[in-house]
């Protein structure tokens, strides 16, 4: 373990191949421990890859940021959500949504986008490690920049409509309804980079797969700002769940067969 | 051009002579039901495609993960076509039901959570050719194709979960229906066989068409090898 430790991260290539290490006959705590560690090392070192490269370039953060607040703005004309003060918490959450999931459908393509026109995604999967932890720390990394944005929009969105939005609760399904969206938008992406017509598909494939999530997210977001008691929230939120758990793990399982080449 | 083998032409002109009897049960034997009249009798038709399409994309599912695994491209040819006839039957299912319900909801449309999730499904669908358009590598493509028909599959029932919660008016004919739904009716036994019948119609008819998409599509690979030889000489 202390070993282990002390390597160095996985992309500095100095590490031993993960696959190629020999494997024990039996199978011990600290082997699956070493195992774990590697995985979560690897996927880290993904996330922070993208963290640094967007920290340098800050194009993918402020686009999305931008096109949030402008899709905001359109909705705030074509709804005129001052006037109907009796519904804000329904539209106001439906707006929240949409705006949420077109500005991460830029952040998603981007992101894979990037990696393939840079030549990195090749370097990445000759990297000696899962290829789920490239998933994982892309999904991980997706989530974090849709994150940031919904940070900076959810008070903005307070201030302008005077509703507060920060609520925890809210502030579980923003982050499980992401969570989702990212998974699946992360598997999806990186087939939709490879075609023809890259910038248009992404949203043809994700929309219908990630209803689910708008529906519960919607709704559930919709009962908490009207301050709907548990029995109304929790369907929503265990739905959310669900859907969480089940496509990440079949991303996992179907992630191996997106990537090989 | 060479014959379709023996199987394909008994399957071809047994779900032909099927359809007629079907036809024939649907219009002359099953009884006129007493409150929606004439136009219930769509239902022999509609449920059947619905359930057709539902098959249709079962074997997608189970094509594409027999793909993924074995890497074999006959599963991937059955993927595609099986698709291409599932929507086929989608169309059919959306147009016969609407036709039904203007005279019996009063309308062509409704966000019912049925009618939503199929049309959503729909689309899970359409979207699945376009990407399998927009690829080139036919191997890439096959694979691609594969993990979005898993994905696609899966997905479905929970949509359907998530828009059910909202209350429905579609009538469920077989089992208990909700107390909102609208044109539900109870079937007598004439209605019950021709029902069975037809639903068993629609699914040979389903392989019938599945059979020949392939077949067909084995004709254009071969043509296209053909061309290639021609070429080279």
């Amino acid at each position: 373990m202390s070993e282990v430790s002390s390597q160095k991260p996985v992309v500095n290539s100095q590490t031993e191949p993960v696959a190629a290490a020999p494997r024990p006959a039996k199978w011990t705590a600290s082997d699956y421990w070493r195992l774990a560690t590697d995985f979560f090392r690897a996927a880290g070192a993904v996330v922070w890859k993208d963290l640094a490269a967007e920290l340098r370039s800050k194009e993918l953060l402020s686009a999305m940021l931008v096109f949030s607040l402008l899709v905001v703005l359109i909705f705030n004309f074509a709804l005129e959500l001052e006037r109907s003060r009796a519904t804000l918490a329904t539209v106001v959450s439906g707006v929240l949504w949409v705006t949420f999931i077109f500005a991460g459908t830029i952040g998603l393509n981007r992101s894979l986008a990037m990696e393939k026109d840079r030549g990195s995604l090749d370097g990445l999967l000759l990297a000696p490690v899962d290829r789920s932890a490239i998933y994982f720390g892309k999904t991980a990394g997706n989530l974090l920049f849709m994150a940031l944005v919904e940070v900076i929009i959810l008070p903005l969105l307070s201030v302008l409509f005077n509703l507060s939005l920060l609520h925890p609760l809210l502030l579980l399904v923003v982050l499980l309804g992401t969570l989702g969206y990212a998974a699946v938008g992360t598997l999806l992406a990186s087939m939709a980079i490879h075609s023809r017509a890259r910038d248009v598909m992404l949203p043809i494939l994700l929309f219908p797969v990630a209803i689910p999530v708008l529906v519960a997210s919607v709704k559930a977001s919709a009962a908490i700002l009207a301050a709907a008691g548990w029995d109304e929230i929790g369907p929503w939120v265990n739905l959310l769940i669900g859907y969480d758990v089940i496509f990440v793990a079949v991303a996992f399982m179907v992630f191996d067969y997106v990537v090989e080449e | 051009m060479e014959k379709p083998n023996r199987g394909l032409q008994i399957l071809n002109i047994a779900s032909a002579g099927l359809l007629v009897v079907a036809t024939g049960l649907v219009f002359l034997y099953a009884p006129q039901e007493r409150t929606m009249g004439e136009v219930q009798r769509i239902f022999y038709f509609h449920v059947p495609s619905a359930w057709v399409s539902f098959l249709a994309f079962l074997v997608t599912f189970v094509a594409g993960i027999a793909y993924l695994r074995g890497g074999n491209r006959r599963w991937d040819i059955v993927a595609r076509s099986s698709v291409e006839v599932g929507l086929l039957f989608t169309v059919m299912t959306i147009i016969t039901g609407s036709i039904w319900a203007r005279p019996a909801w009063n309308t062509w449309w409704t966000w019912d959570p049925r009618l939503t999730t199929y049309t959503i499904m729909a689309l899970i669908y359409v979207a699945y050719i376009m990407l399998r358009q927009g690829l080139e590598d036919p191997e890439r493509r096959a694979r691609f194709a594969a993990v979005y028909g898993i994905v696609g599959f899966i997905s479905v029932p929970i949509t359907f979960m998530s828009i059910r919660w909202w209350r429905t008016i579609h009538p469920v004919v077989i089992g208990s229906g909700s107390a909102t739904a609208q044109g539900g009716f109870d079937m007598t036994s004439r209605m019950l066989v021709t029902f069975l019948f037809s639903l068993f119609t629609f699914t040979v008819l389903y392989f019938c068409f599945l059979a020949n998409r392939v077949r067909l599509e084995n004709l254009a690979e071969r043509v296209e090898q053909l061309k290639a030889k021609l070429l080279s000489a």
